[in-house]
């Protein structure tokens, strides 16, 4: 099937992880008023899945029992949820106002120069995913990146070559 | 506490947890252990001082003593010199910047000498985690005499009394919000917390909910008695993990304890209260966009009328309350309506939280009584602005205000004074900018900002704010002209007349702000003045390639010991080759 880009969509619910399905489903049945919760169990499916990719809100609209439209044009509506795969690491760049005005813009392009992607891409090799995010509330700390959950404040645009090597060199 | 003899207080607010000091606290405890302490002195974790851009912060009671920018190194000298011998780490106290004296105190700080806490009363003394604490300082006090004492309509005059208004933006009078819930028929009523706080650069709300999360709930369960509702919902950012956690367990503390739950305090009243995640939303800070959300739907707005207070949530009546304007109504129930009227201006009573953030020394939460100037509060309170650079503009109001320049530093400030002089109060987002800052670049960032978060349910704002953003992305590229600014203004008043919500209405604000007070920097944009990239002086440049080593898209070449050239079309003016140029040869844009 394609979806309204004329790209193709995988709809198949089989190919899920049924481990994770059994944990969402649990979450699912445990909530009385299902509808009213969609973006709690949005938030849940995100969090096992690690995104929402279209076969998942499929099976979500039908466990609910809710029009597979209404999901996606919720989880379409809310810059929380992706429906595209993450890379290992994501870093995220605060935007805030009172990180722009301390430069963050210029950090945030050191970085897609860097890693040679867009916001919301994903690296060739499957390590990063760069985004921007709103305030995260440190900014006393501004210019704020985070690499998953670790915050590094005061970033300069010479750090971030070693920011990304560190991980790199984890893995 | 009343065992110990010492307590360290160590903030772990989300500022200064990102700087490490969840591991100042275990170095903290660890070390104690070791040392045989640990039954004598107690660590404790807090919520935000405010103080954050000096954290992580470390507090000694009961010697009053402030360390800042502490590091999980500094921990065993703090024992061993402080807690042991008793003498003061001198080279972790705050240094007046003015003075160039070291302090010890909080309370000589210029930072706190001028605030005023009401909203922020418990954040950084007590442990948010534990409700004993927040009992202990007259916590559920408020809400029992409330219960015990008073008939709701009692409650509601208090509030209206006291002069209390929304400090989400709107400015509403609480009580008399509350009182249009009360005399909305239906049996089935809801509070609802808005702890939304959309505006980015704003944190005031998340510390709260993070250093106090009691006085919340309990102002929510009062505001439930007051308007006949049982049932509380906090809507709350998904951003905010750190203070969706301290609210759980608030709240099942409080349910423990029958603080929440059925029969409270033996007087009949139910009330409990649930957590709904929001999930990257700006205009589910609107409240109507915000009970959409929470219905499990996209966060759009609806025309008002009807008000939530007739019909909102699950079209009942409902109450919705941004957590700054919950976190003022205890102080008022416990301290009576006159003496939160004698604080502030005639229109305004009270305190407001700013958050204080951007380019000014002393970046963090700063609660002053309404009527400070923003003198007082960026060059007192803030210390002025960093680096000795100059003082350009301060943004309130967020993607919905304006610009404040230095002819209007002096405005006592309330919600008509602000609006007066162009901009507005908003929910307290003060971000400051000094004269290194591009208004026409800040104007694009905020458009960005908005037309992103334009929920696309009314045409002004959804196609609107994007043509205005164009403008100014041709303006800024160079490619624009006189024409486009005649073009910005006509557009921005028409959306602010023609859309549907707050966002809309509120969208052209910071361009047409600085459209007024800065005209020369759209016009030399217009009229092509301006260059976007650095430049090096060949003159000057003796190829020691630096820059090009530092440059992080590497758009600088040239061959050692000859002049460098900057690509001028790949440059992003990060401007650090112009930082590690020993020679003065980079040319600022
Ligand atoms: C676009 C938009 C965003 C808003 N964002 C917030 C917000 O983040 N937090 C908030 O408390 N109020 C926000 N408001 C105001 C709410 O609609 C509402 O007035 C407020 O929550 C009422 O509470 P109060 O009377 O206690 O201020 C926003 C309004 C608009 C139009
Ligand atoms: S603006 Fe970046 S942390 Fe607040």
């Amino acid at each position: 099937m394609k979806n309204t880009k004329g790209k193709f969509v995988d709809l198949d619910t089989k190919k899920l992880d049924i481990e994770k399905l059994k944990e969402l489903d649990a979450y699912i049945e445990s909530l009385e008023d299902k509808e009213g919760n969609l973006i709690h169990v949005l938030h849940k499916g995100q969090s096992l899945f690690g995104y929402l990719p279209e076969n998942l809100q499929l099976y979500i609209a039908r466990k609910i029992g809710l029009p597979a439209s209404k999901v996606n044009g919720v989880v379409s509506f809310y810059s929380f949820f992706t429906q595209k795969p993450r890379g290992k690491h994501t870093i995220s760049m605060c935007m805030g106002t009172a990180c722009y005005v301390k430069g963050a813009d210029k950090i945030f392009d050191a970085f897609k120069a860097e890693l040679n992607v867009g916001n919301n891409e994903m690296t060739e090799d499957k390590m990063f995913t760069l985004k921007d995010i709103r305030c995260v509330g440190a900014c006393g700390l501004a210019p704020v990146v985070l690499v998953d959950d670790k915050v590094y404040g005061h970033v300069t645009v010479e750090q971030v070559k070693e920011i990304i090597d560190k991980y790199r060199k984890e893995d | 506490m009343s065992n110990y003899r010492m307590h360290v207080m160590v903030c772990a607010g989300t500022g200064c947890e990102a700087a490490e000091s969840k591991i100042i606290i275990e170095n903290f405890k660890e070390e104690l252990k070791l040392k045989g302490y640990d039954q004598e002195i107690q660590v404790v974790k807090t919520g935000c001082f405010g103080f954050c851009g000096q954290g992580p912060i470390v507090k000694i009671q009961p010697d009053n003593v402030f360390y800042v920018k502490v590091t999980p190194a500094d921990v065993k000298e703090i024992i061993e010199e402080h807690i042991i011998k008793g003498r003061r780490v001198e080279r972790l106290l705050f240094e007046d910047p003015k003075e160039k004296v070291k302090l010890e105190k909080h309370d000589n700080m210029d930072f706190y000498k001028k605030q005023y806490r009401i909203a922020l009363r418990n954040c950084g003394f007590i442990n948010p985690e534990d409700i004993e604490e927040y009992i202990a300082f007259e916590g559920y006090e408020a809400l029992g005499k409330v219960l015990t004492e008073m008939q709701p309509e009692d409650v509601i005059e208090i509030v209206k009394a006291s002069g209390l208004r929304g400090r989400g933006g709107g400015g509403f009078p609480a009580g008399v919000k509350w009182g249009f819930t009360k005399n909305s028929p239906g049996d089935e009523k809801y509070v609802i917390c808005n702890a939304d706080e959309g505006d980015p650069g704003a944190f005031m709300d998340r510390s709260i909910l993070e250093g106090d999360p009691h006085s919340i709930l309990e102002a929510m369960a009062i505001a439930g008695y007051a308007t006949g509702a049982n049932s509380g919902i906090v809507y709350i950012r998904a951003e905010y993990p750190l203070a969706i956690k301290r609210l759980e367990i608030a709240i099942d503390q409080a349910r423990e304890m029958g603080l929440l739950g059925e029969n409270i305090f033996e007087s009949g009243f139910d009330f409990d209260i649930i957590l709904k995640l929001g999930a990257g939303a700006f205009v589910c800070g609107e409240e109507t966009a915000l009970i959409h959300s929470m219905e499990g739907c996209r966060g759009e707005p609806t025309k008002k009328p009807p008000f939530p207070a007739e019909s909102g949530y699950r079209g009942k009546p409902t109450t919705v309350n941004n957590v700054e304007t919950l976190a003022n109504v205890c102080p008022i129930i416990l301290k009576g309506s006159e003496w939160f009227s004698s604080i502030g201006t005639e229109t305004s009573k009270g305190t407001k939280v700013f958050a204080l953030a951007g380019k000014v020394n002393n970046v963090g939460l700063v609660e002053v009584p309404m009527g400070t100037t923003l003198r007082e509060i960026i060059f007192e309170i803030g210390g002025g602005i960093c680096d000795g650079k100059k003082f350009k503009a301060v943004q309130t109001g967020g993607p919905s205000g304006g610009v404040i320049t230095e002819k209007d530093l002096d405005t006592p400030i309330d919600y008509e004074s602000i609006k007066e002089i162009g901009s507005m109060m908003g929910s307290g987002g003060m971000i400051v900018m000094d004269e290194d800052n591009d208004m026409v670049e800040i104007a694009k960032f905020y458009l960005d900002f908005t037309q992103d978060e334009s929920c696309g349910k009314c045409t002004p704002c959804r196609i609107g704010t994007k043509r205005m953003y164009e403008i100014l992305e041709r303006l800024t590229n160079l490619e624009g002209d006189m024409e486009d600014l005649e073009k910005l203004v006509d557009l921005g008043n028409m959306i602010k007349d023609t859309a549907l919500c707050g966002l809309g209405q509120t969208a052209p604000n910071p361009v047409l702000s600085t459209m007024r007070y800065f005209p020369e920097e759209y016009e030399a944009y217009a009229k092509r003045e301006k260059t976007k990239s650095y430049r090096i002086d060949p003159e000057k440049c003796i190829g020691c390639t630096l820059c090009a080593k530092a440059c992080p898209v590497n758009c600088i070449t040239g061959k050692v010991k000859e002049a460098h050239v900057i690509d001028e079309s790949a440059c992003i003016a990060c401007g650090a080759c112009f930082t590690v140029c020993k020679f003065d040869a980079v040319i600022k844009p």
